[in-house]
Formats: structure tokens, sequence, C-alpha cells
């Protein structure tokens, strides 16, 4: 017994460690449909179709806030004033040209709309830092509480991230990118429909 | 073992089950003969009432468990039933969120134990990570209860967590939520996590820091190992005594005071003002409207205000994530030539002071609105004096004056 074991020294070595190897390959493969069955589900990946929404009863200078794929999406009807301030901002911003934010092609522009709805702000109302949803502060000035220089925009009360009226985010605030605008487009009879747009269809 | 003359019923049937099962040994090797230094004072209640708080959590959250539903349309409304129509089911639902809070009062006052008499050092490296691994759970736990009544700060507090793995990696955030917001889905893993798998880890980590802990001894307000003297005939240490009877009862007395204090808390302040249970969480779940003040729970607001103090989001988890984990590195940035506070020159207790102080503060500075101006430039600081204490250990507590270390334990 005893001499058998020193002649197969390396043979053990081999065995343990292809044991072991088989082992490790075996246990990774078993724990593939735990650690698959916690992504998202065939359910809820499917529950991302399109909302549509009525328009056609917002004035300027209202907001209003609509569901889609479980997170908030914000309206905001823009009035002159809020859309001439949006340029002076710009050497506020830290991302002004929306060059690294989420937006359609259609999207990427000063107002960050579709050309033929200039004044109509739609977008994804999550602060691009945590998550958390940003606050109405559309006045400009100290009647919005933010201070005697602020143009007018949204602020987000978990970590103080700011954004202007295109929800353009500012500069020295935790958010890294301008808020998302998700794929839309405008439909008759004042109905907006948010999660697609012309390029993929409804 | 026994005499004939002792030889009752009893002492047989001890017998009987230690030829089965090493029950006496296991007795006399972690509580009749386990020897703790005879010098332990105050902080050293903090162990023990650490289990106390641990039993507490896993039976009132077992009954919890029996009337609670984790399913996003009903969560809400059980958490309501509970506290209604179960019979005590308030009493229950408040000693357990009591105890959440409490086991960290308690645990942070275990660890700054831990740093003030150098309890992380050689040979107790080990004790210590274990007991960062337990720290860890705890905190995993909190995170994951916090979800289960389903209310707004709940959900916000979820978002806002998971964004900070969605920073590093959104496939992970995406793994973590089950779904592309939190959800339903959220709310049922979370439930699983918080009840079996959590738990299960935690008691098992607890007893592998008590294992570690009975291998090298305990460390003592001295900082002075007291396996250095022994009794030459016995060869137990001279400065040890007996964990039962005399540190049991030591321990009943602590138990005794705890339960007066966390009583009172249950019966006459379970929301603690908005520290134990937050407003906004009566309010059930609204994905559509960010509550206007969100603060994490007051255990979690150092790291949160650490989190806020640096305007980059990347480097602002980075940060938080290290803030905690730092921790772990204590016992290889620590050069001082004693353990003790006691025997440590101005230098190290000047460090020491500002780490407690500037960790008091951020935990101060994130309750606080972001918007007031000392809010951002405080925590900054604050944050830089955290981060200091450790990175420049190597350096101050190596230079430090320090005392010579008695002999022997003092008093």
């Amino acid at each position: 017994m005893s001499d058998s074991h020193s002649d197969n020294g390396g043979r053990r070595r081999f065995l343990i460690g292809a044991a072991g190897a088989l082992g490790a390959a075996a246990a990774a493969a078993v724990a593939t449909p735990f650690v698959m069955s916690m992504l998202p589900s065939a359910r809820a990946k499917a529950a991302g179709a399109p909302v549509e929404i009525d328009i056609a009863k917002l004035e300027p200078g209202m907001m209003m806030t609509s569901e889609w794929r479980g997170q908030p999406v914000w309206v905001v009807n823009r009035t002159p004033e809020m859309l001439a301030q949006l340029a002076k901002n710009v050497d506020r911003l830290r991302d002004p040209g929306s060059d690294n934010s989420e937006q359609p092609e259609y999207c990427k522009n000063p107002t960050r709309s579709t050309a033929e709805h200039p004044n109509l702000l739609v977008a994804v109302g999550i602060c691009t830092h945590l998550g958390c949803s940003p606050q109405d502060r559309m006045k400009a000035g100290n009647a919005a509480g933010m201070g005697e220089d602020w143009p007018g925009g949204f602020f987000c009360p978990c970590h103080g991230s700011k954004f202007d009226m295109a929800a353009r985010v500012f500069q020295n605030v935790p958010a890294p990118l301008n808020m998302r605008i998700p794929p839309h487009m405008y439909q008759a009879n004042g109905r907006l429909l948010v999660g697609a747009d012309k390029s993929k269809g409804a | 073992m026994s005499t004939a003359s002792e030889n009752t019923k009893l002492a047989q049937a001890t017998q009987w089950i230690d030829a089965r099962f090493p029950m006496s040994s296991l007795w006399r090797d972690h509580i009749s003969e386990y020897y703790a230094p005879k010098n332990f004072n105050f902080w050293y209640y903090f162990g023990s009432l650490a289990m106390l708080v641990l039993v507490i959590q896993l039976v009132t959250g077992i009954f919890l468990t029996m009337n609670y539903k984790p399913d996003a349309r009903f969560a809400f409304a059980s958490v309501e039933y509970i506290m209604r129509d179960v019979n005590y089911g308030w009493l229950i639902r408040y000693m357990h969120s009591t105890g959440a809070s409490m086991f960290f009062v308690v645990v942070y006052l275990h660890m700054c134990r831990g740093l003030m008499y150098g309890s992380y050092r050689k040979p107790r490296e080990l004790v210590w990570l274990i007991g960062m691994g337990i720290y860890l759970c705890l905190m995993g736990e909190a995170f994951m209860g916090y979800l289960l009544p389903w209310g707004q700060m709940s959900y916000w507090g979820a978002q806002v967590i998971i964004s900070l793995f969605d920073a590093i990696s959104p496939p992970l955030a995406l793994w973590i939520r089950g779904d592309f917001v939190v959800s339903d889905a959220t709310l049922n893993r979370f439930f699983a996590f918080h009840v079996i798998a959590l738990p299960l880890v935690l008691v098992g980590l607890v007893l592998v820091h008590i294992i570690a802990l009975h291998e090298v001894g305990s460390n003592n307000p001295d900082g002075v190992e007291i396996k250095k003297h022994k009794d030459p005939v016995t060869h137990k240490p001279l400065d040890g005594i007996n964990f039962h009877p005399y540190y049991t009862l030591k321990d009943l007395v602590g138990v005794s005071v705890f339960l007066a204090i966390f009583s009172a808390v249950v019966f006459f302040a379970p929301e603690m003002g908005g520290y134990f249970l937050e407003a906004n969480n009566f309010i059930p779940a609204d994905p559509m409207k960010t509550p206007p003040h969100i603060a994490p729970v007051w255990y979690f607001t150092p790291y949160y205000a650490i989190l806020r103090a640096i305007p980059q989001k990347q480097l602002g988890v980075i940060a938080m994530g290290a803030a905690v984990l730092i921790f772990l590195a204590l016992p290889w940035l620590d050069r001082g030539a004693v353990k003790s506070i006691r025997y440590r020159g101005t230098l190290y207790k000047t460090a020491f002071g500002m780490f407690i102080t500037a960790f008091l503060i951020l935990g101060y500075m994130g309750t606080q609105d972001p918007n007031l101006w000392y809010v951002n430039p405080v925590s900054q600081v604050c944050t830089a004096i955290y981060f200091a204490f450790f990175l420049l250990m190597p350096i101050y507590s190596k230079l430090d004056k320090t005392l010579p270390e008695p002999d022997r334990v003092t008093s």
C-alpha cells in the first residue's frame, strides 16, 4: 500500500485535478439555470408595449406624467419664454449637444423635441444619476426656490441633480447625462404615442 | 468523568450523550472554561447583545412571514393588516423594525470597540474579516427587508441602491431587479433573500466568528495577550476568568438594560421621529413620483452622504463602496506599536477622534436636504477625513509616540 502511494503520486494529483476540474464545470453548469432564472422573465419582457397619451388639453406651461414600461414619462408644453431660455443655458450644461445622452436621432437638437412640435418635451422622468424621478421646478428665478439665477427646469430631490427645460443636465451635479427621450410620435386628434416612432412603427 | 457517588440519572444521561455528541466538551470549551480577560468593560456588552438582536429578528421575522404577502399588489396592504388586524401584529412588527435599527446600533458600537482596542490586529485578523462579512450581510438584510412593506421609501430606496449597480454594470442591475424597473419580480426575490438566503449565511457567519474568536482568545481594553502569562500548573491564563458564570452574568445585566431601552422604543417611539420608520413609507409605492425628500434609514446615511458628496456618478459609487470595504484592510494598515487606544500617542488619538466625528457628521448630512448650502462642502471635508484616517494610517500609526504597554492587564 505505502509503496504504491509514493509511486502513484503524479497519477493521484492528475486524478484529483481532473475530478476537481470536472466537478467545478458541473457546478458551473448547475448554477447556470439558477442564475438565468433571475433575469427578466418572458412576461416581463413582453410588457413593454407602446402607450398612447391624450395631450390635446395640455396648455402651454403645463406638464403631465404618464406611465410607459413602469416608468414615468413626462410631456411638457413649453412656453416661448422657456424655449428662448434654452439657448442661454448652454454654457452651464454638461452635455448641451446631447452627444453622450440617449434620445432618438430626430430629437438630437437644442429643444430635444421633434421638428413638428418643438414646444413639446417628451422625456422619461428618471434622473440619470440613481433613478429617482426629478421634480417640476419649471418657474425661473426665486419662485421655484432654487435661487436667483435658476433658469427653470427640474430638480432631483435625491442627490440634487438639476436639469433645464429640455431635460439637459447642468454642470456640477451628480447626474452624468441628460434625461432620456423615448421614441415617440404624434398622431391625429392630439394624441401622442410613446414607445414607437415612424422608423420602427407602432 | 463522574465518580460513582455522583452517578445519578442526570450524570448517566450526560454520559450517554457525550459518548455520541461532544456536549460537555463544547460547553467547557466555549462557555464554562473559555477564559476571557478579566478586565472587560462597558464596550464588551455589544457582542452578546448583537446575538440577542439576531434572535429577536429571527423569531419576529418568522411570525411576520405568517401574514405578510410578497406580492406588489398585496404587500402594502398585508403589512397594514398585520398592524391593525393580526393579534399583537403591531407589536411583532415594531419589534422587528426596531430590532433592525438596534442591530446596527449594537454592531456599530461593537465595531467601534474593535477600533479602539485594536481587536482587528494580529492574531485576530480573521475574526475581524468574518465580522465584516457579518456587517455586509446585515446591510443586505436591511436593504432587502426595507423593500418588503412596498411603501414609497421602500420603492425609491431600492431604485437608488440598484442604480448604484447600474453605474457599474447595467446587465447586473437588470439581473438583480429581474425586470426593467423595480417591480413585483424584485419584491418577490428580495423576500426570498431576506427570509431564507441571507439569514442562513448570517447565522453561519456568526458561528464562524465565535469559533475563530475562541481559537485566538478575546482581546481586552489593554490590548495585551493574556495567553502570555499562564499558571504553570493548570496552564490557564492568569488574567483570564471563566466566561461562565462571570461574563454570562455580566452580559445579563447588559441584556436587562438593553431590553428596557428596546421596549421603550417599541412601545413609545417605534418610528423614532422618522429615523427608524420613515413617514413616506406609510404611503404605498408609486413608481411615477419620488417623494420630495428621500433619505435612507439612519444606519446607511454616512455612506449615502459620501455618495452625494462626489459630483460624478461612477466616482461617487466607487467611493461609497470603498468606504465600506476599506474596513477590511484595517489589520494591515495599522502599524502601531500597541493595540489599545489607552497606550497610543496624540497622533493616533487625534486621527481616531477626527474619524469618529467625521463618521457622525456624515451620518447627519446624509439625512439632510442636499440643497442646503452647507451639506455638500461639509460632506466633502468629512469624506476626505474618513478616507485619510485609513489611507494615512500606515504613516501616522508608525510615527505615533506610544506609551509602553503593561505586561499584564491593568484593572
